[in-house]
């Protein structure tokens, strides 16, 4: 089996419980991305999503296990590795456009300030940013518009990986609707290698290619890989239409609600790393050219 | 009519109506001095003929004043400099100490505020020598350095080092988690880190505590050229009290006021310069 571009190894954490003992967060998380895929993680608080998600973010070190990306083991943080935290952590000194520029100049030390400026600009327009509103200091833009700029800075660097942790948990429903469709918007643009953590059910559906589905910790572990058998380009009208919808949704709803919980605590087999693979094609469309490519993504060019 | 006016309007309407009414109450309250034609004889002989030194009225301050104010920078020999020399000593004894005090304070500010040890070590001797007295140090400044001016300067510099580096230690300890981690994902090293985001994370803290520091600075460099003598603000107020020249004595303290009101002012704008919303 060939390594995936990204590749998580038997990562385990552990954190002292504060009585001599230690807690084991999650044990043996292993699994695979592969490039260009949009992976979402979900699992109940507690799992350990956000330490894994800082732990390739290089923010965090495991107690045991590796990451390699492009077969290399990844340690501390990296630009390679961009990440959009869930309180915006927009630098509120700095106008959105700044927040940009900011990221821009760490990426690209060598270029001109005008070239920075206008990818800052390019990247800020595409998620629907433009005009007066990038002078705004982010105390001065709404929610959505602050999780805009942060997705925007972090798409600008382009990094081999982006990491999305619960970017919309603040945002009101609608406003995080059009900003997930948004972010589908961006992403098709870039083919950018995202992973990302919600505890939103439909929304992993509208935009992931892959759920990992977590159980509860402690002792958590990633337990099924399921595929997002929906034809993209994706429109959150038109895929609940879409007869494999429901039958994905309530496999999520499923685990989530009744096996994260039974399976919790189980020791994983020592052959069996990597999670379960879970197809769900009620529809049963176009498998030939799914076996060839892996990937869902739709290419919309 | 009033309802008409603004809030601003009206409370300078009531700022100017208690200073008349705080001057007229003064100066009524001065009581007048009998002309010694009109005293009796026995009264003349008892002395009350002679002018008594009095608190005087605000009219003989403002009339100071404008003597003062209109030729502040005459320079006729030791005992005889006009205020804005005077006060420009001053100025230069507290900027000195103070700038000297916010290079040591706010790069060790820095470090204590950047690493839990450092902080830890530091704070019994912050919370010590903090309390003391400044002109305590004076003594001790005398005998080590052996010059009045630099003394001055040193008791300066140690009064304002304390709330800046407390504040910066503060601020820069506050700075939120996810501003440095944004710099970690990219990838700026410790020095980009400490000036684009720690630095201006947490200037308005550290400006706060060079606020104060400044104006601790301006009270203590009254009483430190009070002792030190020879040349400043504080050396002239004693002075006079010493010429038993009252006038000048209550002139000089409003100096004193007006140049403390101003170093604060500028401080005021430095901090809305670097204070931002979250």
């Amino acid at each position: 089996m060939s390594k995936p571009f990204l590749s998580i190894e038997r990562l385990t954490q552990q954190f002292s419980d504060g009585s001599g003992g230690t807690l084991t967060v999650f044990e043996n998380a292993s699994f695979g991305i592969e490039k260009g895929e949009f992976v979402c993680i979900l699992g109940h608080s507690g799992c350990g999503k956000s330490t894994i998600m800082n732990i390739l973010a290089g923010l965090a070190e495991p107690t045991s296990g590796v990451v390699k990306m492009d077969g290399k083991e990844v340690s501390g943080p990296s630009l390679d590795r961009g990440v959009v935290f869930q309180n915006y952590s927009l630098l509120p000194w700095l106008s959105a456009l700044k927040n940009v520029t900011f990221g821009v100049k760490a990426r690209y030390p060598n270029w001109s300030k005008d070239k920075v400026e206008a990818h800052a600009r390019e990247f800020l327009a595409k998620v629907g940013l433009e005009g007066d509103v990038i002078h705004r200091k982010p105390s001065q833009l709404s929610g959505g518009m602050r999780q805009r700029v942060s997705i925007a800075r972090a798409f600008a660097n382009q990094p081999k990986l982006l990491l999305l942790d619960e970017p919309f948990g603040a945002l009101d429903a609608l406003t995080r609707g059009t900003i997930q469709d948004e972010l589908l918007k961006v992403w098709g643009e870039t083919e950018q290698t995202v992973f990302m953590i919600t505890h939103d059910i439909d929304e992993s559906i509208l935009l992931a290619d892959r759920i990992l589905l977590m159980t509860n910790g402690p002792l958590a572990r990633v337990a099924e890989s399921v595929e997002i058998t929906l034809p993209r380009p994706r429109t959150r009208t038109e895929i609940v239409e879409h007869p494999n919808y429901y039958a994905i949704r309530n496999h999520l709803v499923q685990f989530l609600g009744k096996r994260s919980k039974e399976l919790a605590g189980q020791k994983m087999d020592a052959e069996d790393l990597r999670p379960e693979t879970v197809r769900i094609d009620v529809a049963g469309e176009s498998d030939a050219s799914k076996d060839s490519s892996p990937a869902l993504r739709a290419v919309n060019h | 009519m009033l309802d008409n006016l603004s809030v601003n309007q009206r409370a300078a309407i009531l700022s100017v109506a208690m200073l008349i009414g705080g001057l007229l109450i003064w100066e009524a309250s001065i009581p007048a001095q009998k002309l010694a034609t009109e005293l009796t004889e026995y009264e003349r002989l008892m002395g009350l003929g002679q002018e008594r030194a009095g608190v005087p009225p605000p009219s003989a301050v403002l009339e100071k004043a404008w003597e003062q104010l209109s030729n502040p920078f005459y320079d006729a020999g030791p005992n005889d400099k006009g205020i804005g020399i005077q006060i420009g000593y001053s100025i230069y004894r507290v900027l000195t100490g103070y700038f000297l005090a916010a290079i040591v304070a706010i790069p060790l500010g820095f470090l204590i505020g950047m690493s839990q040890v450092a902080y830890k070590a530091f704070n019994p001797f912050i919370q010590v020598l903090r309390p003391i007295s400044p002109l305590a140090w004076m003594p001790l400044a005398l005998f080590i350095i052996q010059d009045s001016e630099a003394s001055a300067i040193f008791v300066i510099f140690i009064c304002s080092i304390w709330p800046m580096l407390i504040n910066t230690a503060f601020g820069v300890a506050g700075v939120r988690a996810d501003w440095v981690n944004v710099a970690r994902t990219h990838e700026l090293g410790s020095f980009k880190t400490a000036m684009t985001v720690i630095l201006p994370a947490a200037a308005p803290t550290i400006i706060t505590g060079m606020r104060i520091s400044i104006g601790i600075a301006w009270l203590v460099i009254v009483a430190a050229e009070m002792l030190v003598g020879g040349t400043g603000i504080g050396y002239y107020v004693w002075n006079e009290w010493n010429n038993l020249d009252l006038t000048s004595v209550i002139f000089s303290i409003l100096m004193i006021g007006v140049v403390g009101m101003l170093l604060d002012a500028a401080f005021g704008v430095l901090q809305r310069a670097v204070a931002y919303a979250e």
